[in-house]
């Protein structure tokens, strides 16, 4: 019976900012692995709902995205798994091979573009690692009782993570394994559009398109996609950098263990804020010069990408210095 | 803090919240429940009750723990049948409250307000001018903090004309519908068919203008974000909450105003301290004071345990008033940070217009600072009762134009 945590420690996590520490790590397929994620202290971690992932910030500043795929009532831990990707920027070879269990990593977010909305029926279509994002939502449709299947390829059994977990649904979930079947042939498993499902589908490229192609017969929004390229990668953070206030010109360093606000808070200038974990926009604050590292929850890509405002209780910045609208 | 406090003293637990002479005053109750404990049993209706901060954040945000889809008022829909069909938004959970919450959310940041802002400035502007024009008295509460809100925010939302004079007595029923059937509550029962048979009506598309807020929420059903049965609920919500609430928020700025000597002085030297301002105001008076939540499982809390499906009251203007979180919490402070008052409550279900009351608000008190030099009581007070919001019925204030 877990005591629920109190404000104090809940207001504590601004200060921890945005550091989670891998508990766990396991291999879940080959070239697979799935790592647990908390809060160094242990407290609640921002709120999410299937399709939304997080921003992993590498110790030598490489930003990477990641779906969460474990359990939402769980508020203490976070789950990715990840593809070594040997052909990569190095981000997933870096997790691969150096990190463990102990070590510390930045995140930002969680954000969602790929939100499972109320639907008659699901039908999800996962290539290989694109299975993280569905795994949620495959749990949910359970839970609500709705309709769905899953399509899942991949090359190999060998290195389709979470089979073991998906067996219990049966006939509901379609393996599709290039090694025993022959190359899929995507088309095969449209379904039929006098009842259409709605169809969320995460993997390759070449995947995506061909499913993408229903979305003629089906309508245009019962097709979504995730495509991981989509996912802006963030320039390589800055650790300490400065902010200045544009009304009266002060400066202030932003240390790494510390927000905007906090730093603000030294040369007097308040910003408001409420959540404090870039998910109300209470603290929304302009930007007139710099590039931020956006961790919030609110923007979208277009909006992160202008990168007129940020959100100070968590955001931090790219360049070594923002001038922000106070 | 290692001292095995005594989870409820006599006194605290026979405190009826729902009664009117607490309703008229619940400053001193708020503090009698906030000294017997971290959790406190309220005999009378069988619930449990967290006054204090801490409790009271930390409920609001574990969403996994203290469910909403069981009512936010005392009745508990596991048993019990809601008075009308429970909110998707504020009387749902995940998964069901992820819909509309994402629908919502994004209509009503400060980005996408930005674009009403300058119209709102210029509706501030002529109210205030028209209330200033009658003299140096007016009722802050009558001719303008109910006139502003129902002036701007029903046009945004996209409602017709005839009939708005609604919004105020549907709101106020529905928040007193969250506590028990008092006489405040069977007083205007009577009244209520034609009222939310008109609520219902405006909530339909073809009864919404094409800009607003309530034909974007229709949109989103089109695009399959929200069932088509969302939407008019979507909108029922929007003005469920979103006018007497804004009504209280800009009297709560006019009354900590005409309380304070100097504040408006200093808030027309530095325009700057106009949202802490805003956010010191609910601070002291939230306007939605209370919500219940329901436990999903055992818990304990503070040393109390609580069953699986027991209601607990959460004192939101009480904790906003805990000196255990808050230094010299009766006092309107402009050099205090507000940060972290739960006014709009907090994680997943914080009130999804907040923005739009700062908005609302803020318009109000610049147009107000652009034109008077100070603020004063001209006659007590007089409430206005309702079993989860507070709020005046009349708040006669005296004007200096400098
Ligand atoms: S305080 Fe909520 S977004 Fe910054």
């Amino acid at each position: 019976m877990a005591d629920t945590l109190t404000a104090a420690s809940a207001r504590r996590n601004a200060a921890h900012g945005g550091t989670l520490v891998v508990t766990a790590r396991r291999d879940v397929a080959q070239d697979v692995v799935e790592l647990t994620l908390a809060r160094p202290g242990g407290e609640r971690l921002p709120d999410w709902a299937p399709g939304a992932h997080i921003d992993i910030v590498l110790p030598d500043g490489t930003t990477r995205q990641y779906s969460l795929l474990g359990d939402r009532w769980d508020a203490h831990s976070f789950t990715i798994a990840v593809l070594r990707e040997r052909e990569g920027r190095g981000g997933s070879e870096h997790i691969h091979t150096r990190l463990t269990a102990g070590d510390t990593v930045g995140f930002g977010g969680p954000r969602n573009n790929f939100r499972l909305s109320p639907a008659p029926g699901y039908l999800f279509v996962a290539g290989g690692i694109g299975i993280t994002p569905l795994m949620p939502m495959v749990r949910q449709a359970e839970l609500l009782g709705d309709p769905w299947r899953l399509l899942y390829l991949g090359r190999s059994r060998a290195r389709l993570a979470y089979l073991d977990e998906l067996a219990q649904y049966g006939e509901r979930v379609t393996v599709h394994a290039a090694d025993e079947s022959g190359r899929a042939v995507i088309d095969d498993w449209m379904p039929d559009p006098a009842v259409p499902p709605v169809v969320y589908a995460c993997g390759p490229e070449r995947m995506l398109d061909a499913v993408d192609l229903w979305a003629a017969p089906l309508g245009r929004h019962r097709v979504r996609l995730e495509r991981f390229t989509a996912r802006g990668d963030a320039d390589r953070p800055a650790t300490v950098f400065e902010v200045e206030v544009a009304s009266s010109g002060a400066v202030v360093t932003v240390q790494k263990d510390e927000s905007i606000v906090d730093a603000l808070r030294r040369v007097d200038v308040d910003v408001i804020t409420s959540c404090a974990q870039g998910v109300c926009g209470t603290c929304e604050t302009g930007v007139l010069r710099g590039v931020p590292d956006h961790r919030d929850a609110l923007l979208s890509e277009a909006e992160r990408a202008e990168s007129r405002c940020l959100y100070p209780c968590i955001s931090r910045a790219v360049s070594d210095r923002l001038v922000l609208d106070l | 803090m290692s001292i095995v406090e005594s989870p409820t003293t006599p006194d605290a637990a026979s405190i009826d919240p729902f009664d009117l002479e607490f309703l008229r005053d619940p400053l001193p109750h708020h503090a009698a429940l906030r000294d017997a404990g971290p959790v406190v049993r309220l005999e009378k209706y069988g619930v449990y009750a967290m006054a204090r901060y801490d409790e009271v954040h930390a409920a609001l945000v574990d969403w996994q723990s203290f469910q909403s889809a069981a009512g936010v008022g005392l009745s508990n829909f596991r048993h019990e049948k809601p008075w009308r069909p429970p909110s998707v938004l504020l009387e749902a959970d995940p998964p069901r409250h992820d819909g509309p919450r994402a629908v919502v959310a994004p209509l009503l940041t400060t980005r996408r307000l930005r674009d009403l802002e300058q119209q709102w400035r210029a509706d501030a502007a002529t109210v205030v001018d028209a209330v200033l024009d009658r003299g140096e008295e007016f009722d802050a509460v009558t001719d303008l903090a109910e006139v502003f809100p129902l002036r701007v925010f029903p046009d945004a939302v996209g409602i017709g004309k005839e009939g708005r004079e609604n919004l105020l007595p549907y709101g106020d029923f529905a928040f007193n519908a969250f506590g028990p059937p008092n006489e405040l509550v069977t007083s205007a029962a009577p009244h209520m068919p034609p009222v939310t048979e008109w609520i219902g009506r405006q909530c339909l598309r073809e009864n919404l203008t094409e800009d607003g807020f309530g034909a974007q929420i229709w949109a989103a059903a089109d695009r399959g974000e929200i069932s088509p049965e969302h939407a008019p609920m979507i909108v029922r919500s929007l003005l469920t909450a979103g006018v007497d609430t804004t009504v209280t928020g800009i009297a709560a700025i006019v009354h900590a105003l005409a309380h304070t000597p100097g504040a408006v002085a200093r808030l027309r030297r530095d325009r700057s301290l106009t949202r802490t301002a805003f956010e010191e105001a609910v601070r002291l008076t939230s306007p939605v004071q209370t919500f219940f939540r329901t436990a999903t499982r055992d818990l304990q809390v503070g040393g109390v345990d609580i069953a699986d499906g027991e209601k607990i009251l959460m004192f939101l203007g009480s904790a906003n008033r805990d000196p255990r979180r808050w230094e010299d919490p009766d006092t309107f402070d402009l050099d205090r940070d507000p940060s972290g008052h739960v006014a709009f409550g907090m994680g997943i279900h914080q009130c999804v217009g907040q923005h739009i009351a700062r908005l609302e608000a803020i318009c109000v008190l610049d147009a107000l600072l652009d034109r008077i030099v100070d603020i004063e009581p001209a006659a007590p007070e007089q409430r206005h009762l309702n079993n989860t919001l507070v709020g005046w019925e009349h708040m006669p204030v005296r004007v200096h134009r400098g």
